[in-house]
């Protein structure tokens, strides 16, 4: 029985989040597009031995990196961009080459819905979206329920949208305390609130850990996104969504995205270059080389 | 005053799509229809809710880029909280349309094995059947204009009226805007009908560039020319970097 009367210490590092993954998981990973996106575990994930994953995600370089490595064995996206570069050279590769097996494209607010399913314990929740659209014939064991009820409208058929339920959630938020309360301190908060309360496990990773009052000194409460009663760990990863936004913390690295988009769209030396300087270590060895390579590009 | 560009009649016409919408969220997805529907709310229209395409709805009208006040917060959550809420009208782009006015924007190909994998169906496919979806189409081509669009993102009268009433109940398609005319789905059994020519352009043009039969009227007005106040406001308060060159080049 623990004497100090405190809620649990979740500190862990990346490689222990890692560890606790297993091969053929759903995985869901937070953030948006190129927005606050958990890289440094994304990172690991990419150089871990895990296999087989299906990744549920509004996809970014998240989803280009792990499909390159092969992770994927079934992928749930709504799109995937890096916004600047509209169009994610990974993971278009991995599609015209159909080396992901199972590809499951849904509307962005089916997955909203699909998530919040998951979160309430529902099996699905009702919605229009999806109707009369190619998401139907391209997912053909997607289907919709009569509304019990007539609003004057008759009994409405809609999408019934099954509960996106996930093993293990990935999110970056800004700060954390020990225990797993987060808040995010940029304009959104995204889904990572959803992608937590859906999922068996959570794992945050946050720019800097303080101490839990610290959490509401400079920001009001209602940046309190995650609970703890919703976070498994914690891993302090200072700059850890980078190439990402983590608004206010740092806003994307444009150039280094456009040197990623570059190396990906271009021949497998060139990703296999990219892949020696920046990806093939651990984390720490990635943002010293991200640092080198900004110095270098300031000079 | 009178020499204005193909993409200030551009802009026009797409301030002409959001001038009788009155009080909803103004969703344009790139360069163009941004700058439309600003000029729609500093002219035609001034109860449209903008946003700055990210996170806040802006209290005045800033250039392209710019900042202003913040009237309201619409993350990403409230967009899709909004959509279903109707009160909505989205410019998305098109890879291809179809003379049904399906849209697609996921992949061009056989979805199995794409030839090219585009962005994915993004929120299409409920735009469609929850708010109003106009179109913008920066290179009027027969390789946008297609007879059927390889995989249906954006869902089209028909499509709608197939999957039943909860699909065709909110299904709004209102405009097409291209770099050479104004379409609507008012054509026979809900197909895309030329609504105008852009000046300078003429049908056969229009005709030749659209890959599937296109309901042409006996008679085709030209797209109004922009005001004099319009080419101000485009030139000197929301794009004076001439960003709008860009998508539609001044030839």
């Amino acid at each position: 029985m623990s004497s100090n009367r405190k809620p649990r210490d979740k500190r862990m590092s990346i490689d222990e989040v890692v560890g606790s993954l297993e091969s053929g998981m759903t995985i869901g990973i937070g953030g948006w597009g190129p927005r606050r996106k958990p890289m440094a575990l994304v990172r690991a994930i990419y150089n871990s031995d895990l296999t087989d994953l299906t990744i549920v995600s509004w996809g970014g370089a998240d989803v280009g990196l792990l499909a390159r490595a092969g992770k994927i064995r079934r992928l749930v996206y709504a799109f995937v961009s890096l916004d600047s570069v509209p169009l994610e050279p990974n993971f278009q590769r991995a599609r015209q080459t159909a080396s992901i097996p199972e590809v499951v494209e849904l509307d962005e607010g089916m997955f909203q819905t699909g998530l919040r399913a998951a979160a309430q314990r529902l099996p699905f929740l009702p919605m229009r979206a999806g109707l009369g659209s190619d998401v139907m014939v391209n997912n053909p064991w997607l289907t919709t329920v009569t509304s019990p009820y007539d609003e004057g409208h008759g009994h409405e058929e809609l999408v019934a949208v099954p509960a996106l339920r996930l093993d293990a959630a990935l999110v970056h938020l800004n700060r954390a305390d020990q225990h797993g309360n987060a808040s995010y301190l940029g304009p959104d908060p995204y889904f990572d609130d959803l992608f937590a309360m859906a999922a068996d496990k959570t794992y945050l990773s946050v720019e800097q850990v303080v101490d839990t009052a610290g959490l509401t000194v400079e920001a009001p409460v209602q940046r309190l996104l995650l609970s703890r009663m919703m976070v498994s760990g914690v891993v302090e990863t200072p700059n850890g969504a980078h190439f990402t936004t983590c608004t206010p913390d740092y806003e994307r690295d444009e150039r280094f995205q456009r040197a990623y988009a570059a190396a990906a769209s271009g021949s497998d030396e060139d990703w296999q270059a990219f892949h020696d300087r920046f990806l093939a270590g651990d984390e720490a060895s990635y943002q010293a080389a991200v640092q080198a390579n900004t110095l270098e590009n300031a000079r | 005053m009178s020499d204005y560009t193909r993409a200030d009649v551009c802009a026009a016409a797409i301030a002409d799509a959001f001038s009788e919408d009155g009080e909803i969220f103004a969703s344009p997805m790139g360069l163009l229809p941004t700058l439309g529907v600003r000029l729609a709310k500093l002219t035609s229209n001034p109860d449209l809710v903008i946003s700055d395409g990210e996170s806040v709805f802006l209290g005045g009208v800033p250039p392209l880029g710019g900042k202003d006040v913040v009237e309201g917060w619409i993350p990403f959550r409230r967009v899709f909280d909004v959509v279903a809420y109707g009160k909505r009208h989205v410019m998305m782009g098109a890879t291809q349309i179809d003379r049904l006015g399906n849209q697609n924007i996921s992949a061009i190909g056989a979805f199995a094995q794409p030839k090219r994998q585009l962005l994915g169906s993004r929120g299409a496919p409920g735009n469609t059947v929850n708010n109003r979806t106009s179109y913008w189409v920066p290179k009027h081509s027969s390789r946008v204009f297609v007879e059927d669009v390889d995989i249906v993102s954006g869902v089209g009268p028909t499509r709608a009226a197939q999957a039943g009433a909860a699909a065709s109940r909110f299904n709004d398609i209102h405009r097409i805007v291209s770099n050479l005319g104004v379409f609507d789905l008012g054509g026979a059994g809900d197909t895309v009908r030329l609504v105008s020519v852009h000046p300078g352009v003429s049908v056969d043009e229009v005709v030749a560039a659209t890959g599937f039969v296109l309901e042409v009227p006996d008679e085709v007005p030209v797209t109004r020319e922009p005001s004099y106040e319009e080419l101000l406001l485009i030139r000197e308060v929301l794009d004076p970097k001439g960003l709008r060159f860009k998508e539609v080049p001044n030839d």
